[in-house]
């Protein structure tokens, strides 16, 4: 077991964005984390990647905890994420974006860098590598916050709907980097909204509704399930129970 | 150590914070407007003590009688200061932080340099004033007649603030600080409100100059060392916070006369200094700021 | 060679120390071109100074922490170094060493308290530490306050270059003065190539991003100030030594702070080649101003000073050196973005 959230809580002013959340992801799993707008997807990662502390309970990583420690000791523990809204560092060139996340491993400048350029070249901008990051297109954005990401060698990623707004040519790359990012050993937690590309990706499902776990299990499964029909589509469309 | 020195530290601290609060008060205006914090303060306060100085060389007015005309002046010099460089400054297209630093810096040094060109170096004072050189003796506590006059004044200027806060323009200030973004959107003018904030701040300092000026040596070099005291006592009370300047500037007043009494008149400073330091470890918005 | 060699970035580095190294080698031979007293001396002033606003560069452009009250190491460097060579009888050659290594720690000291305050309020926290620190040495009677220090020459007779006394020949501290320039210099370079460099930039662009990233940003201030204010302090012995003479009025004020901050601010902020240009532009303009216009024009310095800042930072905000066609990235906001509160992000 490498990740366990154990009964994590966490309000803001009052509101109860996550309410006892428990699940654990496993070594090399693709999970997938969904639920409708509001659940509590986004303040969940923040509490795992430790840019927010839970009120309640714990998350630990291979058995250590990890939560409330901050986010750099995260990603020395092992845990990446991307952001939602793609933050790049505007100053620099691609490469040197990735410098940044390497140096969270490598030692010195050289090592530091032959990790970005092995990580650019995997995650396919190894031709644009001097281009400066405010120039990138949208998906070679997402791009660049995976391959900062996994310049800190993580064994876990953490995914803010990676895959939303792309057209359906870049989320079908994207999808497949996806996959190519699991090949290296690292297992990831996805958040997405768009669920024709999350479903046929991810080994499981964990669906959040208003703050809680409302069920888990294989993603088949679990889109059936007439519980999670109604907490996306409303009572009229679930199946008579 | 009797009784008495320490009534007598205790009121001379309470005058000369008065001017520290005021002079602090101009500051925090600009600032709590903003968010730029104005490096030539100093030397707009030292524009505000010649003013007062070569008018009264110039015509015999008395400081007193010079309040109205002084503050306009600086008032005019504060709205110039906005819309001939804040306004570039604020939309310069990179590295806005460093520019408005130095756009303020820069113009504190300027400022300096042309009253030492214009001025020379020397220390001068107003001699001859209808309270010049007079003292009140209130049992047994010497208070000298200036510096009543300006404590006084000092209050004034602190009700009138507080007045001006009252009325429409001073909500639109309290607006333009909460949201400035946003109050376009209901008719407020932004730029002009800048404008007549900076104006305001810097008319508050030429009152405390004017006061200043009646029992304090006019000279070039005379703004720098106020402008630290102001940056401690706004820093005190928080920025952007007009109850957090009067007050602060009253501690820093006493911190001041009672570290003189106490320690050393060459060390006085030190005492605020050490308050300084403890604000930032301990409450970096001050008393009164908001975080 | 490996695949990071020959990167973009580390082909742009070597033909900066490429660089670098033609203008070390055309500022050595300077002398021989210029034979005069008062020009030599105003080299070797303005190789120091460019040497100080390096330095303060790799704090206020790289780290983006702006100090105006920096001239504080410059004078703990000064009298740490001639306290030990007048009380202890340690030459400055070694007693430059401590006064950097004093400097240094100072600065972290100030920098603990101090870097947790975004843009202005750090600004504000340097003057008014500059000017405790002025004002304590001011009537610290140890170390002769208000006096000062005359620095003896330890050697009878002639010179040394382990005491740093030259008698006549002044030649000897155009190349310490260009020693200390090249120390400064290739620091900044490497520090911009290295994990702090990196660390800094990112935080300036988007400290959430980079704390993602596992950058650890206090961490990284705090090597920035004990780099900048331990080769500031290193200068200000060197300083010292050159002058004869140390006063807390000429080695730590808050004029000495203002001529420190500016080159930088003047040539670009946060680059290789911006403290040397405002340097080279700056300090000759500042004595010369102060030579030629003498007792009349007292003021006229500090006018020009002013002028030239105001205008840079409204006109050219990346600094002169952009004009000389050196490549500048266009930096992201230096003091940070102008906060509510003086908490830093």
């Amino acid at each position: 077991m490498l990740l366990e959230v154990d009964r994590v809580s966490k309000s803001f002013g009052g509101v109860a964005a996550n309410v006892d959340i428990s699940f654990d992801v496993q070594q090399g799993e693709i999970l997938g984390l969904i639920g409708p707008n509001g659940a509590g997807k986004t303040s969940l990662f923040n509490s795992i990647a430790g840019q927010v502390t839970p009120d309640r309970g714990e998350i630990r990583l291979d058995g250590a905890r990890i939560s409330g420690l901050g986010p750099v000791a995260c990603v020395e523990a092992g845990i990446a994420r991307t952001f939602q809204v793609v933050r790049s560092f505007d100053s620099m060139t691609v490469l040197e974006n990735v410098i940044v996340g390497a140096f969270a491993r490598a030692r010195g400048a050289r090592a530091a860098t032959e990790t970005a350029l092995e990580v650019l070249d995997f995650t396919g901008l190894a031709a644009r590598a001097d281009a400066p990051a405010i120039g990138l297109t949208p998906s070679e954005k997402r791009r660049l916050e995976i391959a900062r990401a996994l310049a800190t060698k993580p064994h876990l990623l953490l995914l803010d709907e990676m895959l939303t707004g792309l057209t359906p040519t870049e989320a079908q790359a994207g999808m497949q980097l996806v996959r190519d990012v699991r090949t290296r050993g690292v297992a990831i937690i996805m958040v997405e909204h768009v669920m024709e590309v999350l479903l046929p990706l991810i080994d499981r499902a964990v669906v959040l509704d208003l703050g809680r776990v409302l069920t888990q299990g294989h993603p088949a499964d679990v889109v059936r399930d007439p519980a999670v029909i109604r907490a996306y589509l409303g009572d009229r469309y679930a199946p008579a129970a | 150590m009797t009784a008495a020195v320490i009534v007598q530290a205790a009121a001379s601290g309470l005058l000369m914070g008065l001017i520290y609060a005021l002079v602090a008060a101009g500051l925090s205006l600009i600032f709590g407007l903003m968010d730029v914090v104005n490096f030539a303060h100093g030397e707009l306060l030292m524009l505000a003590m010649f003013a007062a100085f070569l008018i009264w060389q110039a015509t015999g007015l008395d400081p007193l009688l010079q309040l109205p005309l002084v503050a306009l002046l600086l008032f005019g010099l504060g709205v110039a200061i906005y819309r001939l460089l804040i306004v570039r400054a604020l939309s310069v297209p990179f590295n806005r932080g460093m520019v408005q630093i130095f756009v303020t810096f820069g113009l504190a040094i300027f400022i300096r340099g042309a009253a030492q060109f214009a001025f020379g170096g020397e220390y001068q004072s107003i001699s001859q004033s209808l309270l010049a050189n007079r003292t009140a003796d209130i049992a047994g506590i010497y208070l000298p007649l200036p510096q009543v006059a300006s404590g006084v004044v000092c209050l004034l200027a602190f009700t009138a603030l507080l007045a001006i806060s009252r009325t429409e323009f001073g909500r639109a200030l309290e607006a333009t600080r909460e949201d400035r973004d946003a109050v376009a959107l209901i008719g407020i003018d932004r730029d002009r409100i800048f404008g007549l904030g900076w104006g305001l701040g810097a008319a508050t300092v030429g009152v405390a100059g004017t006061m200043l000026a009646t029992f304090y040596y006019v000279s070039p070099n005379v703004g720098a060392n106020f402008a630290l005291i102001a940056y401690v006592t706004v820093a005190l009370g928080g920025f952007g916070s007009l109850t957090g300047a009067l007050v602060a500037g009253i501690l820093i007043g006493e911190t001041e006369s009672f570290t003189a009494l106490l320690i050393s008149p060459a060390l006085k400073q030190v005492g605020m200094f050490a308050i300084y330091m403890l604000v930032l470890m301990v409450r970096p918005r001050g008393l009164f700021g908001r975080l | 060679m490996t695949a990071a060699s020959h990167t973009t970035i580390a082909r742009r580095r070597r033909r900066e120390l490429i660089a670098g190294a033609i203008v070390l080698a055309v500022l050595a031979l300077l002398p021989l071109a210029v034979h005069d007293t008062y020009s030599r001396n105003l080299i070797i002033i303005t190789l120091l100074f460019a040497g100080f606003a390096q330095a303060w560069n790799v704090l206020g452009g790289y780290c983006g922490q702006i100090s105006l009250g920096h001239a504080l190491y410059v004078g703990v460097g000064a009298y740490v170094s001639t306290m030990l060579l007048v009380r202890g009888g340690v030459p400055p050659t070694l007693g430059m060493f401590a006064g950097g290594a004093v400097a240094g720690l100072l600065a972290l000291l100030v920098g603990w308290p101090c870097f947790r305050l975004s843009g202005h309020y750090y600004a504000i926290a340097t003057v008014v530490v500059g000017e405790i620190g002025y004002q304590l040495f001011l009537n610290w009677d140890w170390i002769s306050a208000a006096e000062g220090i005359n620095i003896p020459y330890v050697r009878a007779i002639g010179d040394s270059w382990l005491w740093l006394q030259f008698r006549i020949d002044k030649l000897p501290f155009h190349i310490l003065a260009l020693t200390f320039l090249t120390a400064t210099f290739l620091t900044a370079w490497w520090v911009e190539g290295s994990r702090w460099g990196f660390s800094w930039r990112a935080v300036k662009d988007d400290p959430i991003a980079a704390r993602s990233l596992g950058v650890r940003v206090f961490r990284s201030k705090m090597a920035a100030a004990a780099i900048s204010g331990g080769l500031t302090g290193i200068g200000g012995a060197i300083y010292a030594q050159y002058v004869g003479y140390i006063d807390p009025e000429s080695v730590m004020n808050g004029q000495l702070s203002i001529l420190i901050a500016l080159p930088a601010v003047l040539g670009g902020v946060g680059t290789l080649w911006g403290p040397l240009v405002g340097a080279a532009v700056l300090i000759p303009l500042s004595e010369l101003s102060r030579s030629y216009l003498g007792g009349s024009g007292r003021g006229t310095d500090l006018m020009i000073y002013g002028a030239l800042i105001v205008g840079v930072a409204l006109l050219r905000p990346q600094g002169l050196a952009s004009l000389l066609g050196i490549r500048v990235r266009a930096p992201r906001d230096v003091a940070g973005d102008v906060a509510e509160s003086p908490r830093a992000a």
